[in-house]
């Protein structure tokens, strides 16, 4: 055997290759496809105040969607986020009939996120339970306790400086939940693009045993993403429940499907390993676009919900028809 | 109608590939092969890794469609569209990893996809029963055909897919590394089996690594190199190194480097170590610059020693030592730190990432050095990779493939570098060559002896004896979770190795 010198380049493909292979690239499409029949269906739509309304279909979701693709790439998943917000914002409201002021509404909000994230991560990690299986459990146990506390009664009475977090404008038609919504994009992109955090992630949802083997502290990364996603669930309940102004159990029902929908049509692959930031933001612009327009069209929401399953598995179909057709022709 | 070896036979091929060519995105994985099984026959396909044997198979019980070429059974042509066509037309095959259903019974295994039916077209339960017993019986097996197959240990699973290939009446059996997991004696049992197939007219297709089974048990030869046939005939004809030659198409120098064995100082140490149900008081020392071999037979604790002094599975008590100092290994990160690393036998499973590119695997343990403040810098990550895999010889269109991608000798490469990368005192190498094919493993031999002059120490599970005797310069035996016999210079003989791992006693 003659040991040639045998040269291996870093990589064969361009950045600009593989953005444009990219599934971010085909999810851009789509979303100016939409934004386009959008601005010609309704006269309404191309207005800066409406495109400003329109945020609030997707900020909140968006922001515990950030998480939760951390939560579903490393091979995880939590089905109660949106059972956090309705005890999250019980115990605000709660914690305002006795007097509690927006600073403390604020921090029993965080708080009661990351205690419910706790308890989703000790089952998870230290107990050794499945995830799918502690989670679609907390999620009526989270729910159930707000139903019992408050039972067909709503806590009201918010002070008006907490309205700031729901309806407040930073600055022209830039709303505060806009700017936060910007602000973890950015955070949560470089943590899962940019860091070994971020890595470790990847590594785990594609192989837990191999990362392990690697040194990597599994379950501590999970544990912490557990945290993360009940600490995004509580700010998310401080936002809806700041816009909305009032608390009731029913509060955000259906939102945990919203927010993996979410995730999936961003490119996350479900059984973990795989997806991107950027993916989930142009997801949730998406989304908020087409319910939005919808909603101009005076379509109701039941026929909206329909309009969103057929885009997830339309997008998420695409490219195997397109590889099949190429199969089909070679 | 004669053929030409020689021999009173007329008989036909019972299967002929003719031509046989598969291709693969940018890559010609048979090339115009050609295969005949005989009735009654053993033929062992033999080649290197990626040389095309599991292509061939894959062909043969229809789960890829040739390209080019015919296959004919009986002299007729035929296409195999899918594994049941393949199933079908008498084509059975046992595969290196069984595909068996672990929540199923023994006979639901062996019948599932033809069990016998009721009038009713339900699943006759009781005549299935009858005929598995019957199976397991006329193969020597000894376990109830109800028993979970979850139950049974990996040898009494092969019988098994065995009597799986004997239930649909098959003509021609596909052996795909069949002893691989093997012990000795089970392998021996295996023998027995594969000559009452013969005596019962199967055609079998026997693929092995491993010389000595092939000239124990096959009565022709088929040989492949780079997709395409480098030679066939009767293995009475043949000599081991003239196949060699045929496989690698050059000359392997099958000597063991070697080595002038100037060992350090103690490095690493266990005392003690000691596991509920796996290992009992375990304790060695390994010098600087030092190969510690570790032989036994499957199951005797070896790889679960390994994994808790790596920090996978807590011991219940013990004690590890680092140039003398105690160091508490509760997790690998722990081990990591401390020098010691664990390529492990199981490559895919536990080894590498395989969903991630090449230079993301080798930086894993490291991502420390390459990054700062806990923020990636990818210059840095390509610069480590390069550094580690080109002393490897690492064969890649790129850094940024995935591990997936790569051939099996190529993924253990990458682990192998991932290792290196973190520079450890101490490297444990859990079955390094398993499954390798003799080129490569001639250079993992190579590369072990040139870590070691660079004053790394290592551990070596092996259960190959050939390997066990070139490599290592002491050897500890292990059997049932204990430390047998610890044997070097003149006590380290095959017979001694194998004596103390089967606990024969002196005779």
């Amino acid at each position: 055997m003659n040991p040639t010198e045998r040269f291996i380049p870093d990589r064969l493909t361009t950045p600009m290759q593989r953005l444009l292979k990219s599934w971010e690239t085909l999810l851009l499409l789509v979303a100016v496809g939409i934004f386009t029949m959008n601005s010609f269906a309704s006269p309404y739509f191309l207005d800066a105040w409406n495109l400003s309304d329109a945020t609030f279909n997707f900020t909140e979701k968006a922001m515990i969607a950030f998480a939760m693709a951390l939560l579903i790439i490393s091979g995880e998943i939590d089905l109660s986020v949106a059972s956090i917000i309705a005890l999250t914002s019980t115990a605000m409201g709660a914690a305002v009939q006795y007097g509690a002021g927006t600073t403390d509404i604020v921090l029993i909000g965080l708080l009661v996120g990351l205690l419910c994230g706790a308890f989703n991560a000790v089952l998870v990690t230290i107990m050794g339970l499945p995830s799918i299986v502690v989670t679609i459990g907390t999620m009526s146990l989270f729910r159930g306790i707000s139903y019992i506390v408050l039972g067909d009664q709503a806590y009201r009475g918010y002070p008006a400086d907490f309205a700031f977090f729901g309806q407040g404008y930073v600055w022209w038609v830039f709303s505060f939940e806009i700017v936060l919504f910007v602000i973890f994009a950015i955070i949560y992109g470089v943590v899962l693009h940019k860091t070994n955090f971020g890595r470790a992630i990847y590594a785990i949802g594609n192989n837990a045993t191999a990362a392990q083997f690697s040194g990597i502290r599994v379950q501590r990364v999970k544990f912490i993403l557990f945290l993360l996603t009940g600490l995004m669930a509580g700010i998310a309940a401080i936002c809806l429940t700041s816009r909305l102004g009032s608390t009731r159990p029913s509060i955000a029902v259906g939102w945990e499907l919203e927010v993996v929908t979410m995730v999936v049509l961003g490119g996350v692959n479900i059984l973990g390993g795989s997806g991107s930031i950027p993916g989930v933001v142009i997801a949730a612009f998406v989304m908020g676009l087409v319910t939005f327009g919808l909603g101009l069209l005076n379509v109701p929401g039941i026929v909206m919900s329909i309009f969103i399953g057929l885009l997830l598995i339309g997008v998420i179909a695409l490219p195997r028809l397109l590889t099949m057709i190429a199969a089909r022709r070679a | 109608m004669l053929d030409n070896a020689g021999t009173a036979e007329v008989a036909k091929p019972v299967v002929v590939l003719d031509g046989i060519s598969k291709i693969f995105p940018g890559v010609k994985a048979l090339s115009e092969v050609k295969l005949e099984l005989y009735a009654g026959q053993v033929t062992a396909l033999v080649g290197e890794n990626g040389a095309g044997k599991s292509t061939v198979v894959k062909v043969l019980t229809g789960i890829y469609q040739p390209d080019e070429g015919a296959i004919r059974i009986d002299g007729h042509p035929i296409s195999l569209p899918t594994a049941q066509h393949a199933s079908d037309a008498g084509i059975t095959a046992i595969h290196q990893e069984t595909v068996l259903f672990d929540e199923l019974s023994v006979a639901e295994n062996i019948f599932i996809g033809h069990a016998p039916k009721t009038r009713l077209g339900l699943i006759d339960i009781v005549q299935m029963q009858r005929k598995a017993a019957e199976l397991l019986a006329s193969i020597g097996a000894e376990f109830d055909p109800d028993v979970k197959l979850r139950d049974l240990g990996i040898a009494n699973k092969h019988l098994v897919a065995i009597a799986r290939a004997l239930s649909v009446d098959a003509r021609v059996v596909i052996m795909d590394e069949p002893t691989a997991a093997l012990s000795h004696k089970e392998i021996a049992e295996l023998y027995e089996l594969v000559e009452a197939l013969k005596a019962q007219g199967k055609a079998i297709l026997f693929i092995s690594h491993k010389f000595d089974e092939i000239f124990r048990i096959a009565d022709r030869f088929t040989v492949f190199r780079d997709g395409e046939c480098a030679g066939e005939g009767q293995i009475s004809d043949v000599t081991e190194d003239e196949l060699v030659h045929m496989m690698v198409g050059r000359a392997v120098n099958q000597i063991f480097p070697e080595r002038t064995a100037a060992l350090g100082d103690v490095v690493f140490q266990i005392a003690g170590y000691s596991h509920p149900t796996e290992f009992a008081d375990i304790g060695f020392n390994l010098k600087k610059g030092e190969i510690l071999g570790f032989y036994g037979l499957i199951g005797a604790g070896r790889s679960e020693l390994m994994q808790a002094i790596f920090g996978v599975t807590k011991p219940s008590k013990g004690v590890s030592k680092v140039d003398g100092v105690i160091k508490a290994v509760r997790s690998p990160a722990d081990a990591i730190r401390s020098g010691i690393v664990y390529v492990p036998e199981d490559r895919g499973a536990q080894g590498a990432v395989t969903g991630l590119p090449i230079f993301q695997n080798v930086t894993l343990p490291s991502l420390k050095k390459t990054s700062r403040n806990g923020f990636l810098r990818m210059a840095e990550e390509f610069a480590l990779a390069r550094k580690y895999t080109s002393r490897l010889d690492l064969r890649a269109a790129s850094l940024d493939q995935n591990v997936g991608d790569l051939s099996g000798g190529n993924q253990q490469k990458v682990v192998i570098a991932k290792w290196l990368a973190t520079q450890p005192k101490v490297i444990i190498l859990d079955e390094p060559t398993k499954g390798v094919d003799i080129g490569s493993k001639a250079a993992v031999h190579a590369f072990m002896a040139e870590l070691v002059a660079q004053g790394l120490s290592i551990i070596m599970v092996s259960s190959e004896i050939p390997e066990i005797m070139g490599m290592s310069d002491r050897v500890i035996v292990m059997r049932e979770g204990r430390m047998v016999a610890e044997l070097t210079g003149d006590t380290l003989t095959p017979q001694t190795l194998v004596r103390h791992a089967a606990g024969i006693a002196e005779s």
